[in-house]
């Protein structure tokens, strides 16, 4: 356990981890010292009493995919009878409702859809943008991103630059599942690989576009994965700077084809958020998932790292599709930070403060 | 000893308490129920935990029998009861339908039925031994654990029998073990305010005195997170710790967390994750006599007990199947889980899953250990 004392003692001193010394930290270390040091970290880079969160919707603009991952439960192929696609009218609607509630942003994401070309997506951004200018579109996943610029034969980076001329702010971390090829061949053969989903995330940076990173964990991976994905959005950040927060969840494979998959509960979340907190030593944000993990584990990672209490969302369709989430709003989300000793602070996606 | 992650926690003496095994004071239990270092306290209570079970997690395959939520009382915190039995959702058994309900339970494996109710105005005390006797004579390999010491209280106002004779014609009848409920908080400030109706702390301790002096073995519960404070919960769990010291009859120690919908405290809203936490650890370090520390995952959440079987407790509780008083105060966790699936759970938290009945004795099961 040599390895361990040391991973230890260099977390202690806020020293960056090895791979090795990360994943025993997640193997053989104990909870409650890995939630200590994660805290400890955290208010070194926090040292406010303040937890941040953002009031902002998701809108999932269509659910048409053409990618079939094993472990979503919310893509309908094209065709099928539950197929759909908003209508300028529809998202409207749904951002009118984010602004009656005091929100900043919308979290726009959708399937692959075969057959919409890169103009609709401009059109969409323009409309939202002249409509709602308050609003930061922080929206398209990677995959996403990547899709267009296969069905267009377009460069990475030209897609995201006709994006953010038509009104896309941030790039949101989604699709990142693993980060591991291996792992990626097993849940979602046709997505997106590890290698294209950083260069979307550099190009992004590149043009001067922030994007958070996130982890779907407690499938196909072993510890060590988990590591290996920690150790490539920590180089990435190196190289750019561009994320502003880590985000990770736990996989809900109720109905998915991954649904013979033991589903997680809360013990490896709190230990892998904490090991995250200590191994991103460079990004400066960590993201509770009540989502999946409920308020009441949240508020407990309050104390393992985490900072930030996420959004509001309003609506959560793809984590929801595969099985039961939760819910919170921004009483609920202030009135947790409060009973756990911290300052609640409404941010936008920069985490810079925002009147609430 | 005391890990350098925690050098510098406030609580540092009380882990030292912790290491060498020292009795807490009152002071020292409030002192960790308001410190802010959950991670120091988990790893206390998590060594004392370790050093009694080592890596065991305790389950048990029972069913809840809520024969009746027909109740006298008007509880603020309750959600469950209707006064009369022409309120909407309201209900009561009779002994024939109990045991139509256990019925497709025959011969499953089951260990034990936990039978608790309102406390209904109009059932004769003969329902009670009735159905104890018939449960018993239908399901004679499963342990009745039934009644709390406000039932059982009640019981002796309602026959004019003494707690003594009341306990023994129930324990005639089958009763083999008592549950932790009604003990709410002790504190008469808090039973005035929430429940002013049920019997005080001193019934409540004699009816558990005198069912240890009878060789029955007993639960006791602390309900958390409405109004009282925390020298209040110090206060609940020492005054258990003393009856311990006097009868050795407490089985577990079972930190209940409020649930705020639907009754008449709702706008006090529920208690953190953290709190949660914090309640059995502080129950763990403080119960130096109390062999088991229960994250009754029904009232939890299974994250949360999960959990909390590294901040202090050893057993989730059974299978469960059917509850009603903690659902209708808006608990979402599922009204039962799989023997599997409650395995799967505490593999996760790296805990060995052992299979017990109602005492506490490990159940040889003639499956090979995964």
């Amino acid at each position: 356990m040599e390895v361990l004392e040391r991973a230890y003692e260099k977390a202690a001193a806020h020293e960056r981890l090895t791979c090795d010394e990360g994943t025993a930290l997640l193997e053989h270390g104990d909870t409650h010292i890995l939630a200590a040091l994660a805290h400890q970290r955290r208010l070194r880079l926090h040292p406010e009493p303040v937890v941040t969160y953002i009031v902002e919707r998701n809108i999932n603009y269509t659910n048409s995919c053409v990618t079939y991952c094993r472990f979503c439960a919310f893509y309908r192929r094209p065709g099928h009878a539950e197929e759909y696609v908003l209508s300028h009218a529809q998202l409207g609607k749904k951002i009118e409702d984010v602004l009656r509630h005091g929100g900043v942003q919308i979290l726009l994401q959708g399937g692959h859809h075969p057959g919409l070309p890169l103009s609709w997506y401009e059109e969409m951004l323009r409309f939202i943008r002249s409509n709602y200018p308050t609003i930061n579109v922080h929206g398209f996943s990677a995959p996403e991103i990547e899709h267009i610029a296969g069905l267009e034969e377009m460069p990475v980076r030209e897609v995201l630059a006709r994006l953010r001329e038509a009104g896309m702010g941030t790039l949101p971390g989604g699709g990142a599942e693993i980060l591991v090829d291996r792992v990626r061949d097993i849940l979602a053969p046709l997505k997106t690989s590890s290698d294209s989903w950083i260069d979307v995330h550099r190009q992004a940076h590149g043009l001067g576009m922030r994007s958070t990173a996130t982890m779907m964990f407690g499938h196909a991976e072993t510890l060590a994965e988990r590591v290996e994905h920690l150790e490539r959005v920590r180089r990435l950040q190196e190289e750019t700077g561009g994320f502003t927060a880590f985000i990770l969840w736990t996989f809900q494979p109720e109905n998915t084809a991954l649904r013979s998959y033991e589903k997680l509960e809360s013990h490896q979340y709190l230990r892998t958020a904490a090991v995250s907190r200590l191994y991103l030593d460079n990004v400066a944000n960590l993201q509770a998932s009540w989502v999946t993990q409920g308020p009441r584990v949240a508020e407990i990672s309050l104390r393992a790292g985490v900072n930030d209490m996420g959004s509001t969302m309003f609506e959560e369709n793809v984590v929801s599709a595969a099985g039961p989430t939760y819910r919170m709003n921004a009483e609920q989300i202030e009135r947790s930070i409060r009973l756990c000793g911290f300052q609640p602070r409404r941010r936008n996606v920069y985490y810079e403060e925002v009147a609430a | 000893m005391i890990p350098a992650a925690f050098g510098t926690s406030g609580i540092r003496d009380l882990l030292d308490k912790a290491v060498a095994g020292e009795r807490l004071s009152a002071e020292d239990g409030v002192r960790l129920f308001e410190s802010d270092d959950l991670a120091a306290l988990g790893w206390a209570a998590n060594l004392v935990r370790e050093r009694r079970h080592g890596d065991v997690a305790y389950y048990l395959k029972n069913r809840h029998i809520n024969y009746s939520n027909i109740c006298k009382y008007d509880c603020m915190f309750c959600s469950f009861y209707r006064s009369t039995a022409e309120e909407e959702g309201a209900w009561e058994w009779s002994v024939d339908q109990v045991l139509e309900h256990v019925a497709p339970y025959k011969d499953s494996g089951l260990r034990e039925f936990h039978i608790v109710g309102g406390v209904h105005p109009d059932l004769p005390f003969s329902y009670y031994t009735d159905m104890l006797a018939a449960l018993k004579r239908e399901h004679p390999g499963v342990a009745l654990k039934a009644f709390t010491a406000i039932e059982i209280a009640y019981f002796a106002e309602l026959t004019s029998m003494s707690l003594r004779e009341v306990l023994e014609a129930l324990q005639e009848a089958g009763l083999d073990m008592i549950p932790g409920g009604g003990a709410e908080v002790f504190a008469d400030r808090v039973r005035y305010k929430v429940c002013r109706e049920k019997a005080d702390a001193d019934r409540w301790f004699e009816v558990h005195e005198t069912a240890h002096a009878l060789g029955i073995p007993t639960n006791a519960t602390l309900l958390y997170g409405h109004i009282e404070t925390v020298a209040e919960r110090v206060d609940h769990i020492l005054r258990l710790r003393d009856l311990q010291d006097r009868t050795r009859g407490l089985k577990s120690y079972v930190p209940l967390a409020f649930h705020p919908d639907n009754n008449r405290l709702e706008k006090l809203g529920a208690p953190t994750g953290a709190d949660a936490l914090r309640n059995v650890a502080v129950g763990r370090l403080l119960l130096d006599n109390v062999d088991h520390i229960k994250a009754y995952w029904i009232m939890l959440g299974i994250k949360v007990a999960q959990l909390a079987l590294a901040w202090g407790a050893d057993d989730l509780d059974g299978t469960v199947t059917w509850e009603r008083i903690y659902h209708m105060a808006g608990a979402e966790t599922p009204e039962g889980m799989t023997e599997e699936r409650l395995q799967q759970v505490i593999r996760e938290a790296a805990r060995i899953p052992v299979e017990r009945d109602a005492f506490y004795n490990v159940v040889e099961s003639e499956a090979v250990p995964a």
